[in-house]
């Protein structure tokens, strides 16, 4: 039985689309057949974040009225043959995506998927609804800004009263908090708030920490997931919130500034200055 | 305080903690709000107005609380800060 995850936000910008298309990827190299589906509809990104655009047939919404199935559906990534992408469609009709129509879909899926990633709208609309109605698991995600924050807490409320497993009062959905974004300089002179700070305010546990890096927009440019890229901090970050995600226990990185880096920058100040 | 000392002291202050503080009151007040009946926020409204008929109170002068226990116990939970009477 497939474990469904919702990546959500609440507020727009934060990184769903980028971690959704890096965790399913991480997911698919650790050999858990995964599928990672674009929730939001009328604006599809995570195609392109995949790198799959041009392959985009059918989508979604035409899988949920009957108009192509599954497997016509389903794009198969070129990287990794355990990883598939679910498109959005480009409809404006916004309540194209209905409970049953969602549920019957996932039922499929879970037929023959491991894991099942829902990269999730931003807003509490229909879309975002959707998304996190059937999950098992949720990664909130979060940028360590106050309006993020805010809007989280007000997902994990949508968790905890709007899901299926709320409503048939069976076990929650495991929440877990990723932040996304981080500057460890920033956060040391007090301009950013601190991992342990988000994490006391969400009370809810931590699965990882990206940060802030230039890595990320030379991925989206490349349409190639950034945790491919093992030699950036932010693909690094990803592999290990997908350890995690799979039980291993791993120390977080990247919150604190690079001691190499600045050794570097020293080095190259002092050469200029003589 | 000229306006040189406060961009001074203000790159000095520390605006996480500040934001976190902040933070704290809000989620702590959106979770109270959690899990309470459809009617709430309305009647929250209402008792408010209530209020406004005998005393002059803005918004976020009343707190107005819903705690949920674990037997079917639910108490509603209302602060009004008044304003200091002459
Ligand atoms: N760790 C990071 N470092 C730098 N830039 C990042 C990082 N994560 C995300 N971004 C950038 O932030 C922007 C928004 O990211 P993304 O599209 O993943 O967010 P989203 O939450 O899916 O947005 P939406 O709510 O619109 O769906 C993108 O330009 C992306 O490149
Ligand atoms: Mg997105």
């Amino acid at each position: 039985m497939a474990q469904i995850i919702v990546v959500t936000s609440g507020k727009g910008g934060v990184g769903k689309t980028t971690s959704s298309a890096a965790i399913a990827t991480g997911l698919a190299l650790k050999g858990k057949k995964t599928v990672v589906i674009d929730f939001d509809i009328g604006l599809r990104n995570l195609d392109l974040i995949m790198g799959c655009e041009r392959r985009v047939v059918y989508d979604f919404v035409n899988v949920i009225n009957g108009e192509a199935n599954l497997n016509q559906a389903l794009i198969k990534d070129k990287r990794c043959d355990k990883l598939f992408i679910l498109p959005a469609s480009q409809t404006r009709d916004k309540d194209a995506l209905t409970k049953e129509g969602v549920g019957r879909v996932l039922d499929d899926l879970a037929k023959d998927f491991d894991y099942i990633v829902c990269d999730s709208p931003a807003g509490i609309e229909q879309g975002a609804m959707m998304a996190l109605y059937f999950a098992d698991i949720a990664i909130v995600t979060t940028n360590p800004e106050v309006s993020s924050v805010r809007d989280s807490d007000r997902i994990l409320g949508m968790l905890q009263s709007r899901s299926r497993r709320a409503e048939q009062s069976l076990e929650p959905i495991k929440e877990y908090l990723l932040l996304t974004r981080y500057s460890p300089a920033r956060v040391k002179t007090g301009e950013m708030l601190g991992v342990e700070d988000v994490k006391e305010i969400l009370a809810i546990e931590l699965l990882g920490v990206i940060p802030e890096s230039q890595s990320v927009l030379k991925a989206s440019n490349s349409g190639v997931p950034v945790i491919i890229d093992q030699e950036s901090d932010a693909g690094l970050a990803y592999s290990d919130t997908v350890a995690r995600l799979l039980g291993e226990d791993v120390p977080v990185r990247f919150i604190t500034e690079e001691k190499r880096d600045s050794l570097k920058g020293y080095l190259v100040a002092n050469y200029v200055d003589t | 305080m000229s306006i040189l000392d406060y961009f001074r002291s203000n790159k000095k202050t520390n605006t996480a903690s500040l934001a976190k503080e902040r933070l704290q009151i809000i989620v702590a007040h959106q979770r109270g709000e959690r899990g309470a009946p459809d009617y709430f926020p309305k009647m929250k409204q209402e008792i408010i107005e209530v209020i406004r008929k005998y005393v002059q109170i803005s918004d976020d002068q009343v707190s107005v609380q819903l705690d949920q226990n674990d037997d079917n116990l639910s108490v509603l939970e209302l602060n009004v800060t008044l304003p200091e009477s002459k």
